[in-house]
């Protein structure tokens, strides 16, 4: 299972691919491709916002659900979606109704 | 301190236009990604987890309050209310927008400072002593050294691209504070029998994956010579450096695999081309770059000692602080103050932009405007009257920043690791925060006495663990952190790199591991005096082992 992500390229804000096929600042929402078919649809729509100057660093990455909740795999994408762990006022875990 | 002339000016707003430019024109969508890319590394602007970053050069550490302010401010407008100072003796800012970065490179500009060479394969930030200047036990101050490698290195059109980023850090004591003996090329400035002053050349030190002792090529360069000898070093290097595995590109591995002597041979072979040409350093124009760091004008304050007398007896707080964060001075009526960024329970290395102000204004009020940033993420005032360190203290307090824990086991170097770093596998700033907390009794940390803790969060080393103490290294087993500890390292004048101790640990277990490892050494030294990394030379690793591991073993 995998959802698409990447930066924003005027300010980096780290960002994924929606299901209204809009690029979130949460993770929440993203588009889960469950199949190789779906993956490469993905990675399609990842590179052609790339090559339009939308986002940068686009890539591809491993999740599971917990409780319908999207969880990356990597602890890496678990604090790009949240913020520095050690800094809860920051990143998207500071945002009001914030989940992760 | 060293002032800009009409050319570093222009320079520097040269560069501010052309990136401007080049920033738009990529926000317009005008120039792809790729082509961006080593633009924006030219000048700084890392992408990192959560958002763009910026290296700051602070050249050989030194700032004065008018640049600290700045940074306040950048913090500020810019970014979250904070930075990161590094152990390249640079400050990162972990979120600005790429839009801002144009304004931000302008604001810097208007207080001479910039963002050029803090990524690429250049030659990097000089760094030095960050007590250069106030330190008894110096020759000269090193820093005219690493101004002048400054300006030669700035934009060098043969030396912009090299095999891979090139770190020279300047000492001008003895005991070594700018870990020379683990950069690319270390200088000690140091005075031969007929008192002229000269550097011993050390070359191919470095950490990272493959970590290496700098090896002495010279004994004696004459300081004429500097750029002449430095330039035959970096075309050695430029022509027979690899260029093919990044991995194994650093000068270091080029020693390492071509031997001591015939690289020695080669730079020497070099050098008689280039030694005595346009290159040799004019006695007139190193006095003249030495005038900008002559010491300020110190007046006579005989009243500190009955000063600082009676406030020791008046407060307790103040005393622990001023025998741990304050130490001897040139002047015998004057010191020099670390400033620890180590609260216990935060991150290393990090400073609100309100601290920076308060850093800023201590600065201008009792310390000649003079801040240093050292590569132990701390901030140091090289010239304050004894009769003003109570007062010193006190306004430190007021604004969270006097930790009296420099040179304790508290006092950790942690890189930003998997927390911000795009590079990382592990998180370094949580291990560094849960041990402060572990050991957050100072009369405890006193007792345990001086131990340099170092963290890095991937095999770069950022975090220097190789010559920590105690070394920690985070890495990534099966999606999961992994934590190896190191023992026995060091930075000084007496490097070593330090030997894995065996099985990594969890981020559960690591801080019982490094309370165990402290333990064992109590345990063990002959007394007091007999510090961690002393009683590790004495008995060898097989005592931590033993108690790191010992019930493993039995119970399989």
């Amino acid at each position: 299972m995998k959802i698409l992500t990447a930066n924003r390229l005027g300010d980096g804000e780290a960002v994924w691919f929606a299901k209204d096929q809009s690029w979130s600042e949460t993770i929440e929402g993203a588009e889960i491709a469950d199949d190789a078919a779906a993956e490469e649809r993905l990675a399609a729509i990842g590179k052609a916002a790339f090559a339009a100057n939308l986002v940068v660093d686009v890539d591809l990455v491993d999740v599971t659900l917990a409780g319908g909740a999207i969880v990356p795999v990597r602890l890496r994408e678990r604090i790009r979606a949240a913020g520095p762990t050690n800094r809860s006022d920051l990143g998207k875990q500071a945002r009001p109704g914030a989940t992760v | 301190m060293y002032r800009y002339d009409e050319f570093d000016q222009e320079f520097v707003d040269a560069r501010v236009a052309e990136f401007t430019d080049q920033v738009e024109r990529r926000l317009a969508g005008e120039i792809t990604e790729d082509q961006f890319r080593p633009l924006r590394l030219m000048n700084g602007v890392y992408l990192q987890l959560h958002a763009y970053m910026l290296r700051i050069a602070i050249p050989y550490g030194t700032l004065n309050a008018r640049q600290m302010r700045m940074l306040a401010h950048i913090a500020r407008k810019y970014d979250k209310g904070y930075g990161h100072f590094t152990t390249r003796q640079n400050i990162q800012f972990n979120w600005p927008a790429l839009s801002d970065m144009p304004a931000i490179l302008a604001d810097l500009a208007s207080v001479e400072m910039h963002a050029i060479q803090t990524s690429g394969n250049c030659i990097r930030n000089v760094t030095a002593d960050h007590f250069a200047g106030a330190a008894a036990d110096e020759v000269a101050d090193p820093r005219p050294y690493a101004e002048i490698l400054r300006q030669w290195s700035s934009v060098h059109p043969e030396f912009s691209y090299l095999p891979r980023k090139f770190k020279i850090a300047v000492t001008g004591a003895e005991r070594d504070r700018a870990a020379i003996q683990v950069h690319d090329i270390g200088l000690h400035l140091k005075k031969n029998a007929a008192g002229e002053l000269g550097f011993a050349v050390y070359v191919g030190g470095g950490q990272g994956r493959t970590p290496l002792i700098a090896k002495k090529i010279k004994d004696f360069l004459p300081e004429e010579h500097l750029l002449s000898y430095t330039t035959a070093i970096m075309r050695v290097y430029n022509l027979n450096g690899r260029r093919d595995n990044k991995y194994k590109a650093r000068i270091k591995i080029l020693v390492h695999e071509t031997g001591t002597e015939e690289f020695a041979r080669q730079v020497e072979a070099e050098w008689a081309e280039l030694r005595d040409g346009e290159l040799t350093l004019p006695e007139a124009d190193i006095r003249a770059i030495d005038a900008y760091f002559a010491p300020p004008a110190l007046p006579a304050r005989t009243e500190g000692d009955a000063a600082v007398k009676e406030a020791r007896l008046d407060s307790r707080t103040f005393a622990e602080w001023l025998d741990q964060n304050v130490i001897t001075h040139k002047h015998p009526d004057y010191a020099a103050v670390t400033i620890s960024l180590k609260p216990i329970g935060e991150a290393p290395g990090d400073a609100s932009d309100g601290q920076m102000d308060a850093v800023a204004n201590i600065a201008e009020r009792y310390a000649f405007d003079e801040i240093r940033v050292s590569h132990e993420q701390n901030l140091i005032l090289p010239y304050v009257a004894r009769a003003d360190l109570k007062a010193v203290y006190d306004a430190l307090v007021e604004a969270g920043l006097a930790t009296a824990n420099s040179n304790l086991i508290s006092d950790i170097i942690a890189c930003p690791g998997l927390d911000y770093c795009a590079l990382a596998n592990a998180r370094s700033i949580s291990v560094a925060q849960d041990i402060a907390l572990r050991v957050a009794s100072l009369e405890r940390q006193r007792d345990i006495g001086e131990l340099k803790l170092k963290i890095s969060g991937c095999i770069n080393a950022c975090g220097h663990h190789h010559v920590g103490h105690i070394g920690i290294l985070g890495v990534e087993k099966k999606g999961a952190e992994l934590y190896q500890v190191t023992l026995g390292g060091s930075g000084d004048e007496h490097t070593s790199i330090g030997e894995i101790v065996g099985r990594g640990f969890g981020p559960d277990e690591i801080t019982d591991a490094i309370e165990k490892v402290v333990e064992t050494y109590l345990a063990l030294r002959k007394d007091k005096q007999e510090r961690f990394l002393d009683a590790y030379r004495r008995v060898g690793p097989a005592p931590f082992k033993e108690a790191l591991y010992a019930g493993e073993a039995r119970a399989a």
